[in-house]
């Protein structure tokens, strides 16, 4: 029963300029969602820049407090300030997944030595032959072998092996959910689908949620079980993966999948967008409204002076 | 028809003609030699009024490349061996050996280059109508009125306001910045403009709205455009023809349609097939290993070692660039045998 990951009520604002001139930005405005840990799945969180995606992954990992709500895991509620050995504890439950594995690395640190700190911090462990035994494993989990990370450093690998080896840390807690924030965007187009079919048999193979964040439709209807569509901070469409993007139902969520490229009339130079859709989802922005239920089980935001 | 006869009914057509080109990075610290050969023996042509896409993905020589066609070739970038010529209004131009002067009379004029990340090519202490004087004033060689009713109907013909000539560029959008990019790359009507990633840190509605502008642009003007990125869903909406470069080589070249639906080599069936699409889920595959490295690359051909269809003649013998079609050039022994690896669907799940 409480093994899930709860969001509640979650907003976050911040303040921008000075004294005089400040002004608030409603980052992420009343998320409420809740994931199932005993039925793992991918939950992806769609959204374009600006929309409060990877500041709502941050509230997640609990690297940024909300302004109101409450963020509850496995009952405990983690997104207020919360002691030392239990913050341990949580951080072993949820790990993050970053964007750019370039960056997630420090280029003069040899990548073994992040496994081996996240092996002996999270699993307590010392000796030698259980430290290579939990990164071997991990690193079997991704593709890799110890054997071939050992001693290298990141400039030595491709983007995407270095992504799994990213991967592959997160991993080393025997964490049940994962928290990947747009995990391919700087991968290469030719590896780009080893990560997320990696993605996806972690959830069918070893069990493991992820939260995976990105821009991209196309990816998120291959992989993800549910989605929330976020715009400027506000979810406006929320349910399963297939049912919401087979036929959107908010402007904002039909203009996306509208925009997104498809392949399938290739050279046709087909490019036009239908500037009153635009205009449409972008009217919509900040005007009251609220979550309603469907028929099909997706949620979608419905405004108070309906169209 | 043989390559030669090709050639001769297609030249007045050509704007610009790449021959044999190699670029290697030749550097030499304290005394230890190192070449990266990053553009290895590259043919092609590029005709007027076309869009030509390229795709690699990073190190495979891409940049490199364009860098050549832009006339941008610093040490230790250096040419080798074969030759870039230009067919200019203004008269023919020979990159390769070209003095600073000459290329300096065709630079923003004749040719041109949209560049990748918008916040940085942008001085961002200067207003965008200072920025488009630095660039448009002296080649265009107006003055007065005449200079901004020209910039004033470029930009509308870009669907800016006339008022962010007074803006800063922080003040812009992410899309408003790269619209006033294209505007600076393509308001002296150049004949040829270099895209070099022009899209890639945009969101999908605006990266649309952005291509859609490229296009119009490059058709209202009549110039070429050679659209350089690695994500195929682009080059199926924006080019005319497609050529995928691997490892510095160009691995196979044709048109947008038969390059997703008959791609004739395996690499681009792989970079193909990987696309997932909305309404589609099967399983995608995904292609082992790693791009090689550009210092020591593969013997053969190039891609042997991550290729399914890899025989022992592929380790040792270079496969020549042929002709499989028309304007359809691959460089794979074993082309025959390359098939779609998804199958094309019929339409489904477009919406009004």
């Amino acid at each position: 029963m409480s093994n899930r990951l709860e969001v509640r009520n979650v907003s976050k604002r911040f303040s921008m300029g000075g004294v005089l001139s400040r002004r608030f930005v409603n980052a992420v405005d009343d998320a409420s969602f809740t994931i199932d840990l005993d039925r793992p799945e991918i939950f992806t969180i769609i959204g374009e820049s600006g929309s409060g995606k990877t500041t709502l992954a941050r509230m997640i990992l609990g690297l940024e407090l909300p302004s109101s709500g409450e963020i509850g895991f496995a009952g405990k509620t983690v997104s207020h300030k919360v002691g030392r050995a239990e913050r341990l504890d949580f951080m072993a439950k949820v790990q993050p997944v970053f964007q750019n594995p370039f960056e997630a690395f420090n280029p003069l640190k040899r990548i073994d030595r992040y496994l081996e700190s996240t092996a002996r911090r999270f699993l307590k462990l010392s000796e030698r032959s259980e430290l290579d035994r939990a990164m071997d494993g991990a690193l079997q989990k991704v593709g890799l072998s110890l054997a071939e990370v050992r001693g290298r450093f990141p400039h030595e690998m491709s983007g995407g092996q270095l992504q799994r080896a990213a991967i592959a840390r997160a991993l080393i807690p025997n964490p049940p959910l994962l928290v990947a924030d747009e995990p391919v965007s700087m991968v290469d187009a030719s590896l780009r689908m080893s990560i997320v079919n990696l993605l996806r048999n972690l959830r069918d193979d070893l069990g493991v949620s992820v939260i995976y964040i990105t821009h991209d439709l196309a990816t998120a209807y291959y992989i993800s079980n549910r989605l929330i569509i976020m715009q400027r901070g506000r979810i406006v469409e929320m349910g399963d993966a297939r049912t919401v993007l087979d036929d959107p139902e908010h402007p904002y969520s039909r203009l996306l999948k509208a925009s997104v490229l498809s392949t399938e009339d290739a050279g046709a130079g087909k490019l036009a967008t239908d500037p009153a859709m635009v205009t449409l989802a972008n009217e919509l922005v900040g005007r009251p409204g609220s979550l309603q239920p469907r028929p099909d089980g997706r949620l979608v935001r419905i405004y108070e002076d309906a169209r | 028809m043989s390559m030669e006869d090709q050639r001769m009914t297609r030249d007045s057509k050509d704007l610009l003609k790449v021959e044999g080109l190699k670029a290697y990075y030749q550097m030499n610290y304290f005394g230890v030699q190192r070449e990266v050969r990053a553009v290895d023996d590259i043919t092609m042509t590029i005709r007027k009024n076309e869009v030509y896409g390229i795709a690699g993905e990073s190190s495979s020589g891409k940049t490199s490349f364009i860098k050549v066609l832009a006339a941008a070739i610093r040490p230790p970038l250096r040419i080798i061996a074969g030759s870039v010529h230009y067919d200019f209004k203004s008269g023919p131009i020979e990159v390769t050996t070209a003095t600073p002067a000459e290329i300096e009379a065709v630079r923003w004029r004749r040719l041109s280059y949209i560049m990748q990340g918008s916040m940085s090519v942008l001085n961002p202490v200067r207003r965008i109508g200072k920025t488009f004087e630095d660039f448009a004033r002296q080649p265009l060689g107006l003055s007065g009125d005449a200079y901004k009713q020209r910039i004033l109907g470029h930009l509308d013909r870009l669907k800016l306001p006339a008022d962010v000539l007074a803006a800063y560029p922080h003040e812009l959008s992410g899309g408003m910045r790269q619209r006033v990019t294209i505007g600076l790359a393509t308001v002296c009507h150049p004949e040829f403009v270099i895209a070099d990633e022009p899209t890639t840190a945009l969101d999908v509605v605006v990266q649309k709205e952005v291509l859609a502008l490229i296009r119009e642009i490059q058709q209202e003007i009549g110039s070429s455009v050679v659209f350089v990125t690695h994500d195929m869903s682009v080059h199926a909406n924006i080019a005319d023809r497609v050529g995928i470069i691997y490892a510095g080589r160009l691995v196979e070249e044709g048109p947008t349609r038969q390059m997703f639906f008959a791609p004739k080599h395996p690499y681009t069936a792989h970079l193909v097939a990987s696309l997932p699409r909305i309404g589609d889920t099967t399983q995608r595959p995904a292609l082992e290993g790693r791009p090689p490295s550009l210092a020591e690359p593969p013997s053969g051909c190039r891609f042997h070692p991550r290729c399914p269809l890899a025989v022992d003649k592929c380790k040792t013998d270079v496969p020549p660039l042929q002709t499989v079609g028309p304007d359809h050039r691959t460089a794979c022994w074993r082309w025959q045998d390359v098939k779609p690896l998804v199958a094309p669907q019929a339409l489904h799940g477009v919406m009004a």
